[in-house]
């Protein structure tokens, strides 16, 4: 097919994963809020568009399935059917098969197996139930409807629709045959007569324009304004009119009159189907005459005819003003970027972060003062730009949280639990990348802390607790970085049986005292699991250690802390960005380092007299505060001379905080993150490389492992030292 | 879309290949204007065609409706199950008037 085509389904793909998101999340709302009628359009308009935008794409599959579903939701919000709970469930159901179908069909271009077709059968059965009883109940309270069959006394129960093709509509993209199609497939085509008056001679017509017309009648259950719908990409650009069935003759002639074509042509047509006796046809046109040799009031008698329109027209045109316009809103607002375009523009600003950076240098050795001013007007913009385009990557966490709701109702029925999710952050903005990654893991906390952590409904009144246990996401940004925490208010985590299944597998000495933290941290080792017996959910003890290394992965961090009885809260605190920081450059004999800028605190000298008492004890007094060092020079060897004077770069990370002995103090730099090869993957303290201006190569430093590893290095001579004292 | 051309009897014989659409339609209509003019008699053979959208499908109508002005006699031989789909999605067989070779659908 055509680039455009393929282009344009890449669209509707998009569209309809975030359209069925968006149903899914209104279907959660209304089972809370069952009176919530925003919800209930929310979700038939979701579907509907779904259905129209598939039928143009010849996505025969999910059409005639979002059609049943369209259907029931239609009685839905008309109030046909009452919403219930497994109705709820069902079309929950309906949208992960639907959401199937856009899989296969549009994505992979396949058919659906046996097992979706078998399902297909099963939904469209319970469906079934729904259409049926709003049936019967239409029939016994519409007694009119039956009375004008019966008054017409004529077995003609066809629509009527007369469309005209505007010129532009192939070139638009659409072929009106699209539309015929889509007709078949929400109803019948019954009779069809293409019309082609306007259609020129070969040798004046312009192939790319459209000429054609069609007269159809039409057997179909659908609305109206369903029926109008199939229209809607068109709307604009053809000549459109829908006779339901049983209409009143005036109307029919009404019609005749206001289509190009000659009137006797399509009477003929009207008559041939049925919807008119000859004589009606007559009798309407001589009407028609004699009205028009008055010249009383046309204008009011238009009017009154208005009034004649079904009810239903009046709502569909509503409907789609204000579809219109809230598409309007949108598209003003929005511009559909694809993600690999973004990728490039923000290596682009990496590239042009370190050329500039560069710049900037030379224009510093160079002594020229205008020149170095103009270089440090240039390095803000890039900084500027730097920041905005790393801005655009960021999206709200909340569209992943709000994902999760469904899985915790899910998860709750199955495991026959009452759990209760509460979202706060979900307004906090990190990069596309990290969202991504960051979901799988957080499934897995929501899944454990679901299994492990809340307790049955029983043992939630035995303890003193309500039924319902809570579960809460919140996400925050702290200095440069963003925490997400997964807090339950369960029974907590059993530190000796933690304890106990770590000696038994060997992970720790059976002599070793560890501390509460440390015997928190043991649940992400490696096949860990305390769970005595193995759900669908969790317990193999699988999970939480490639939770750890997914956050890892990230550069992020994982803790935990948790009260007996009152329950568990992890900690995720992952970087905002991936591509570029913010640095602070320090010396450290020949070479640089980078520690970035967000978790730098303050810097200070260290003076002789501090120096050499802090040397051995490997800590300083700041303000009353122990402050544990780093002596980078030794930690990682560096080549060249100590300086004389030195400073202290004191960073913090997570409430705790630790000294940077650096030779000197370089400033600044904008650090754009080279990842170090497989071949570092190993080694700790540093997370990453950058490239300096003049060239050369600076490390990053990783601050949160130097300082883990500060901590465990304090640890070790205490304990085998034994000396009390430095506990106070 | 490629048109191959024979004569048969003096008559021309045109094959069209591929689809006939939006995005051939002009060539199409070129093509196709050239013959009617020239010849009073013509074949067009629509085995091969692909696809065909209405694009295609008014530019036969109107090719048909021009041979007729002219007295002319085009005739539309071995339409292809796409050819078909549409004339029957349109009922527009008897507008065309050719003799149509109903495909053997098994009903069972």
């Amino acid at each position: 097919m055509s680039l455009n085509l393929e282009q344009a389904l890449q669209t509707f793909i998009a569209e309809a994963y975030e359209l069925l998101e968006e149903m899914e999340t209104c279907l959660l709302q209304l089972e809370n809020n069952p009176a919530d009628l925003d919800a209930i359009g929310a979700i038939f308009r979701a579907a509907h568009t779904i259905k129209g935008s598939a039928g143009l794409f010849g996505l025969e599959p999910v059409v005639s399935f979002t059609h049943v579903v369209e259907d029931v939701l239609d009685r839905l919000r008309a109030g046909d059917i009452a919403i219930s709970r497994t109705l709820i469930a069902l079309l929950l159901e309906c949208g992960d098969h639907i959401h199937y179908l856009v899989d296969v069909v549009a994505v992979r271009a396949q058919q659906p197996d046996a097992a979706a077709t078998e399902r297909e059968a099963g939904l469209r059965q319970r469906l079934q139930l729904y259409r049926q009883t709003s049936v019967s109940e239409a029939v016994s309270t519409t007694p009119g409807v039956s009375a004008v069959r019966q008054e017409r006394g004529s077995s003609f129960d066809l629509w009527h629709i007369s469309v005209r093709f505007g010129t532009e509509v192939l070139r638009n993209g659409m072929d009106p045959l699209a539309f015929l199609r889509y007709l078949n497939s929400i109803g019948q085509i019954v009779r069809i007569t293409t019309l082609a008056d306007s259609l020129p001679e070969l040798s004046q017509m312009d192939a790319e324009s459209c000429y054609l017309g069609f007269e159809i009648d039409y057997q179909s259950d659908a609305s109206k304004a369903a029926i109008a719908d199939a229209f809607e990409f068109v709307r604009d650009d053809c000549q459109l009119h829908i006779l339901p069935p049983h209409s009143k003759t005036e109307h029919y002639i009404e019609l005749i009159k206001n289509l190009p074509e000659q009137a006797t042509l399509l009477g003929e047509l009207l008559v041939a189907s049925g919807a008119l006796t000859l004589k009606e046809l007559e009798d309407g046109l001589q009407q028609q005459v004699d009205a028009a040799l008055k010249p009383a009031t046309p204008l009011g008698e238009i009017l009154i005819e208005q009034r004649f329109v079904e009810p239903e027209l009046v709502q569909a045109a509503l409907e789609k003003q204000n579809q219109i316009q809230e598409h309007k809103s949108k598209e003003s607002r929005f511009v559909r970027v694809q993600a690999d375009k973004l990728d490039e523009l923000i290596s682009l600003v990496g590239e042009l972060v370190i050329a500039g950076a560069g710049a900037n240098l030379l224009a510093k050795t160079s002594q020229d003062e205008t020149l170095y001013e103009a270089t440090s007007t240039v390095t803000a913009l890039v900084e500027q730009i730097r920041d905005g385009a790393l801005r655009l990557r960021m999206v709200p966490i909340g569209d992943t949280f709000n994902r999760f709701q469904r899985v915790v109702r899910d998860v709750s029925h199955e495991l026959e639990k009452q759990i209760e999710l509460q979202i706060s952050g979900a307004d906090t903005e990190l990069d596309k990348t990290v969202v991504e990654k960051i979901s799988d893991p957080l499934m897995h906390l929501l899944r454990n802390a679901m299994d492990h952590g809340i307790e049955s409904p029983a043992a939630r009144l035995a303890a003193g607790k309500s039924a319902t246990g809570v579960l809460k996401l919140n996400a925050y940004h702290d200095s440069g970085s963003i925490v997400i925490e997964i807090a339950d208010d369960g029974a907590g985590l059993n530190t000796e049986r933690i304890l106990q299944k770590a000696r038994e597998r060997g992970l720790v000495a059976a002599t070793a005292q560890p501390s509460e933290q440390e015997i928190y941290n043991l649940i992400f080792e490696p096949g860990f699991s305390t769970a005595s017996a193995i759900t669908s959910l969790s317990g193999r003890g699988v999970g939480m250690d490639v939770v750890k290394r997914n956050i890892t992965a990230l550069r992020g961090t994982v803790d935990l802390s948790s009260a007996a009885g009152l329950g568990t809260k992890v900690r995720i605190r992952l970087p905002l960005t991936l591509a570029i920081i913010d640095g602070f450059l320090v010396g450290v004999g020949d070479a640089s380092y980078v520690v970035p800028l967000d978790m730098v605190q303050e810097c200070i000298e260290l003076a002789d007299d501090s120096k050499a008492a802090a040397e051995p004890r490997h800590y300083i007094n700041l303000r009353g505060e122990v402050l544990p060092l780093v002596f980078l020079h030794q930690h990682f060897n560096t080549g060249g001379g100590q300086r004389r004077r030195q400073n202290v770069v004191v960073v913090k990370n997570a409430d705790q905080k630790a000294g940077l002995v650096v030779d000197e103090l370089q400033g600044e730099f904008q650090t754009v993150i080279k990842p170090l090869g497989k071949l570092f993957s190993n080694l700790r303290s540093i997370s990453g490389s950058t490239i300096l201006g003049n060239g050369k190569v600076a490390l990053i430093l990783d601050v949160p492992s130097l300082i883990q590893q500060l901590a465990q290095q304090q640890v070790q001579p205490r304990l085998a030292l034994q000396t009390p004292a430095l506990r106070n | 879309m490629t048109i191959r051309s024979s004569m048969f009897n003096e008559v021309p014989l045109l094959h069209i290949e591929g689809e006939m659409t939006i995005y051939t339609a002009a060539l199409l209509q070129q093509q196709l204007q050239l013959y009617i003019a020239q010849y009073s008699e013509l074949e067009l053979n629509l085995s091969q065609v692909s696809d065909i959208d209405s694009a295609g499908l008014q530019l036969l109508m109107a090719a048909k409706r021009q041979a007729a002005n002219q007295g002319a006699v085009l005739r539309l031989t071995g339409h292809s199950p796409a050819v078909l789909e549409v004339f029957d999605l349109c009922n527009m067989a008897a507008f065309f008037g050719d003799p149509l070779i109903i495909p053997d659908v098994s009903h069972g």
